[in-house]
């Protein structure tokens, strides 16, 4: 009896924390008409939309706190230098690193990996090396490695997928060898929804002394990040796909491999002292941050981060996954109709295609319907090579998205199959 | 009629199901492919011209239904055309699609191209029609006879 009633307290306790009614006030732009039927924003993996919160925080720095960082003695210097670091502490806490000084701030998760591939890849690389990536990599974790790659005579080597778009492990772990120098792999595909068993994949590298780079943008507004469970030694992610704004991401890497880096820019801030003849590189984590960055924007990340903690990873995760689960059966329950990426763990993403229509028409009828998804390859070439098809259609999740907009999905899809007589 | 019907009428789904001259022509005189990396459509359009004239025209490739029966269209108008005609005809194609006639464009001399006037109310589907008229156009008015053109709609539009 007694453990029923804790329970149902408990039971009551989360309903209140997440409401969804409460939640979706705090994003103005969820009440936005377009072609006069009310926003179902199902573009998430692009780009989240931001709270009142995190838009607040910009205006009030601007309005209050704005200067440049670790230069002015003077007032506002030091309230800007204190935002700035206080928000460093906050993704710390978030992705759970042991120390402040672990965090980078870059403008989001593409710089992020260029910083690793230029910094450790143009370093510890040589001819004949490899660096393993996966098949469903999105293109900023293809590309940077291939650069890198291309100069230092090093090969590229990728871990296929199945049908499903899940990862084939056992050529992963044939693929592991002497040779192997660094992987990096995506945690959630932005394209297929597939949640990668990352923690397996460093496990194994690391038994080789192998480093690993996650890649984190896709996860971040998903599921709660632990880097030192999951042992990574890099995890980039970008502040706009956790509900901060745009142009300001991090990247999480261990001291001890980031001081071994070599620095990825130079410029102002990431020096300790320069002369003409030579200059040595400030500490960690200035070495990697030169030049005066996005300050208002990390500050919002620190804001941002801030609102999605106290909405819970917990709450978060549990209602995703039924808000996944009801589009999943009802994308699939409607006939043409097929979707892209049924790997069995998967987070927040609905790619489908339809018999007879090219999803760039898809897009176009749902957005007359107000429905905002995503066409095309999204940014993962390889993938849609690998199933065969030129474009996918794409609905992806976030925690403010109901089950009443995947109905208005579903509606529009029968609107499309209509218009085209599919 | 709804801009979403006027821009999905009857005559583009047709053409879209069944494409006209969707065949390659060996050794043509020009071979063209228009790619759109935004979105992937890509199409290969091949011209013979004889005497100043479009003998043959015709396409091949993969895309939107706007982009395919623009294509369609495309090749069907343009043949049995003089290179001057087929110009004339380009530009005003552009205009149209483009909004630069106005919202109600007078369309007539259009033919059933006109069928595609309802693009313009749709600024991101611009490039889908336009596709394959400028890597017609471009290989059209190509001085040098190299075999094989790219012509992407980033850099055309």
């Amino acid at each position: 009896m007694k453990k029923n009633d804790s329970a149902m307290m408990m039971d009551v306790d989360k309903r209140v924390r997440f409401d969804i009614e409460r939640i979706r006030e705090d994003f103005p732009i969820l009440h936005t008409l377009v072609h006069g039927k009310p926003l179902v924003y199902l573009d998430n993996a692009a780009t989240t939309q931001k709270p009142l919160h995190v838009i607040d925080a910009d205006q009030r720095y601007y309005h209050s706190q704005n200067a440049n960082i670790h230069r002015g003695v003077h007032y506002l210097s030091e309230v800007a230098t204190f935002e700035y670091e206080k928000a460093r502490g906050k993704v710390k806490n978030f992705v759970n690193a042991a120390d402040n000084h672990e965090i980078i701030f870059v403008r989001g998760a593409t710089e992020a990996i260029n910083l690793v591939a230029h910094g450790y890849g143009r370093k510890f690389l040589a001819e004949g090396d490899e660096v393993i990536i996966s098949a469903m990599e999105h293109h900023s974790n293809i590309v940077p490695w291939q650069m890198v790659c291309a100069e230092k005579k090093a090969v590229l080597r990728v871990i296929p997928m199945n049908d499903e778009g899940e990862l084939l492990m056992d050529e992963y772990e044939k693929m592991l060898s002497p040779k192997t120098k660094f992987v990096s792999v995506v945690m959630v595909s932005n394209s297929l929804g597939t949640v990668n068993p990352v923690k397996d994949i460093i496990k194994s590298a690391h038994a080789l002394g192998v480093p690993v780079l996650v890649d984190g943008a896709q996860a971040v507004s998903h599921m709660k990040i632990d880097v030192r469970d999951l042992d990574c030694d890099f995890f980039a992610f970008s502040g706009h796909k956790v509900f901060a704004p745009t142009g300001v991401g991090a990247l999480y890497g261990k001291a001890e491999i980031l001081d071994r880096m070599d620095p990825y820019q130079g410029g102002g801030d990431m020096i300790e002292s320069v002369t003409f003849e030579k200059t040595t590189y400030n500490a960690l984590p200035y070495k990697f941050e030169a030049g005066t960055g996005n300050i208002a924007g990390v500050v919002g990340l620190g804001v941002a981060i801030d609102y999605v903690r106290r909405v819970g990873f917990e709450e978060v995760e549990e209602y995703e996954r039924e808000l996944l689960a009801y589009g999943t059966t009802l994308l699939s329950a409607i006939d043409g109709v097929r979707l892209v990426g049924t790997a069995r763990e998967k987070a927040g993403v609905l790619s489908f295609v339809m018999e007879h229509v090219h999803p760039h028409d898809i897009g176009t009828i749902l957005d007359q319907e107000g429905i905002a998804i995503r066409t095309g390859h999204h940014c993962t070439q390889p993938v849609m090579k690998r199933f065969g098809i030129p474009a996918t259609a794409r609905a992806s999740l976030a925690f403010y998205n109901t089950k009443e907009e995947l109905d208005a999905l579903g509606r529009g899809i029968a609107k499309v199959k209509e218009i085209f007589h599919a | 009629m709804s801009a979403i019907n006027e821009l999905y009428q009857q005559l583009i789904l047709e053409h879209n199901k069944s494409p006209r001259n969707f065949r390659t022509i060996e050794h043509a005189d020009k071979t063209v492919e228009g790619y759109n990396p935004l979105c992937g459509d890509h199409y290969t359009i091949y011209l013979n011209v004889k005497d100043n004239r479009i003998a043959d025209a015709s396409f091949q490739g993969a895309g939107c239904a706007i982009s395919k029966a623009s294509a369609s269209m495309m090749t069907s108008a343009i043949k049995g055309a003089t290179v001057e005609e087929v110009e004339s005809l380009f530009q005003k194609f552009h205009a149209v699609v483009t909004g630069k006639m106005g919202p109600d464009p007078d369309v007539e001399d259009l033919g059933s191209l006109g069928a595609l006037a309802g693009v313009a109310e749709f600024p991101a589907r611009i490039k889908c029609a336009s596709l394959a008229w400028h890597a017609m156009h471009s290989v059209l008015h190509e001085m040098n006879d190299s075999p094989k053109t790219i012509v992407t709609s980033d850099t055309t539009e």
